[in-house]
């Protein structure tokens, strides 16, 4: 593994493994309640594919954590301000053109950062991302084809799409504002900087949109504070009282 | 057990074809959708199958109601999993339902108006993790006792199905038991919570298989047409003698004083469920019907849109397509 400061690469494998635990948690609230079966059952694969990785990610963070720390410990006892997820994976779900769009958005990000980590100087993290590679490439090519088919619908759905979009749009700039972590990251040769990936995302989405006959809102303003902890949104303290609450209401109970 | 009181339809049908169609049954010849059927056969069918359909789907709302909860992370992939392949059951039941001539939203309105049932099992909540165990356990513990025969149905579609559901189904069976080993191997809080799931779902899950109906006419000619494998007593007595020594292993109390051994039939004898109960929640009453039918019909309400901005656009691309030829 490439020489890099211990607490740095911590904080890049938390905002990998926040990212798709907060994500893959919101996904899995539609468990049940999708407009269609086919719908069901393709969120609770996603849904369940997002733990998955979790689990490799958070894994690893627990490893170099040490203290004979586990994945769950880092998932279940952490509060607040140590989520290092984006603030856009923990907005509450809103209706299911908005949760598909979010996902789009987010998939879009993964499909061109994980074939840059699967290249990491950094094995380990090459293997994950090798492995979660498969799946957001299957993830990205449904969330873009439901984005374009309820884009290019009826009157509503195009309403309800454009207005995912802009709700959803001062989140994404989030994405790519590189701090020193990344720096370190790019500079040890585990990660590239986010920012040195923009040009292709807004490429990949731009094409999307487009044929969803949707507008890009014109504004790069961007809400921060997610992958840095800084300042989380009100509604990630919620997620985590009913994601957490077993494990901080028994503590020490194996499950 | 997801059907639950399949009335059968009578036959109308010209006397000779019946006992021809009855020989083939007889000769375990399997029915195929383009075949001749009575019209009793057929209409008896889809009700099953619609039911142990809809069961599926509403089954997914009391597990689904521990996803977001579920105590660690592999716990939560197994859960969801298992709440998916509860959906993917729907779908290949509706799809064999179909072959019988009736539409899967033409099922679905009938589940959301209350016209057709689903099994009562899902009436009762999820209130502590380990009725997530109790669930797999004792739930698909007798979804299987009925499902397994069943992939002997002379309905070919119908048995494919349980075929691949039995698979599935097992899985979850074992996953559920696990849950409870580690409930009762665990706390003095974890213990009760098992003991706590055990003593709500024990009866509930004695009711899956339905009242008694060695006497029923139905019964009888579902059986003679092999839609229906045992009789509900059977399966019922089946699931006790399966279940008590597995509680026993986990150190758990089956909620009933009168259970004993009767070593002359060879199985335990236990006491009857509460079936004043049991029909208070086909009527509606019992503590979830309300919810469940809710949540169902605000899913199906609040994804009217999508699914028609998702026809829409199907629309669009085939009439560009045939304009492009």
């Amino acid at each position: 593994m490439a020489d890099v400061d211990k607490k740095m690469l911590t904080q890049f494998l938390l905002r990998m493994g926040d990212n798709t635990l907060i994500l893959g948690h919101r996904v899995s609230e539609w468990c049940g309640h999708a407009p269609v079966l086919e719908e069901d059952i393709a969120l609770a694969n996603t849904a369940l594919d997002l733990i998955g990785q979790t689990q490799f990610w958070l894994g690893y963070a627990a490893e170099i954590m040490g203290d004979s720390k586990t994945a769950d410990d880092v998932a279940f006892l952490r509060d607040v301000w140590d989520f290092r997820n984006l603030l856009l994976l923990e907005l509450p779900n809103g209706d299911f053109g908005q949760t598909l769009m979010r996902q789009f958005l987010f998939d879009s990000y993964q499909s061109i950062l994980l074939p840059r980590l699967m290249k990491s100087s950094d094995q380990h993290i090459a293997e994950i991302a090798e492995k979660s590679s498969k799946e957001v490439a299957y993830h990205v090519e449904r969330s873009a084809e439901t984005v374009v088919g309820l884009g290019d619908g009826t009157e509503e759905s195009h309403a309800r799409m454009q207005a995912a979009l802009d709700r959803l749009w001062p989140y994404v700039g989030e994405m790519f504002s590189s701090d020193e972590v990344d720096a370190a990251m790019a500079a040890a040769g585990i990660a590239p900087d986010p920012a040195t990936l923009r040009e292709e995302y807004d490429a990949l989405i731009g094409k999307v949109l487009a044929e969803a006959t949707l507008s890009i809102p014109d504004s790069d303003f961007t809400h921060k504070g997610g992958r840095n902890g800084a300042t989380h949104t009100e509604h990630l303290g919620h997620l985590l009282t009913q994601m957490q609450w077993l494990q901080r209401a028994y503590p020490g109970a194996t499950w | 057990m997801y059907a639950q009181m399949i009335k059968s339809e009578a036959s109308t049908e010209d006397p000779k074809q019946l006992k021809e169609f009855q020989a083939k049954i007889d000769d375990n010849i399997k029915v195929e959708p383009r075949d001749w059927m009575p019209e009793g056969y057929r209409k008896t069918l889809i009700r099953q199958i619609g039911q142990h359909a809809h069961s599926e789907i509403v089954g997914q709302l009391p597990e689904g109601n521990w996803i977001t909860r579920a105590p660690t992370l592999e716990r939560k992939m197994i859960l969801l999993a298992k709440v998916q392949d509860e959906a993917g059951h729907g779908l290949y039941l509706y799809a064999a339902a179909e072959t019988l001539g009736v539409s899967r939203d033409d099922l679905t309105e009938q589940l959301l108006s209350g016209k057709m049932k689903y099994s009562s099992i899902f009436n009762y909540p999820t209130l502590n993790w380990a009725d997530i165990g109790a669930v797999g356990w004792l739930v698909d513990g007798a979804a299987i006792m009925n499902q397994v025969p069943l992939q002997r149905t002379s309905y070919g579609p119908y048995s494919r199905a349980m075929i691949r559901i039995c698979k599935e189904e097992s899985f979850h069976q074992r996953q559920g038991y696990d849950i409870m080993m580690k409930m009762a191997q665990g706390t003095e809080t974890q213990k009760k919570m098992a003991q706590d799931a055990l003593n709500r779902l024990w009866y509930p899950s004695l009711m899956m298989f339905g009242p008694s109906d060695a006497e029923s006419v139905h019964s009888t000619q579902n059986m003679a047409w092999k839609i229906k494998m045992n009789t509900n007593d059977e399966l019922r007595q089946k699931f006790v003698d399966q279940t008590v020594p597995q509680a026993q292993y986990l150190g758990l109390t089956i909620p009933d004083e009168n259970l004993t051994w009767n070593e002359e039939k060879g199985g335990y004898d236990y006491s009857d469920p509460d079936w004043s109960e049991f029909f208070d929640v086909l009527k509606g009453n019992g503590p979830c019907n309300v919810d469940r039918l809710e949540a169902r019909n605000k899913a199906w309400d609040d994804g009217a849109w999508v699914r028609d901005g998702l026809m829409a656009h199907a629309e669009k691309k085939r009439a560009a397509k045939t304009a492009a030829e």
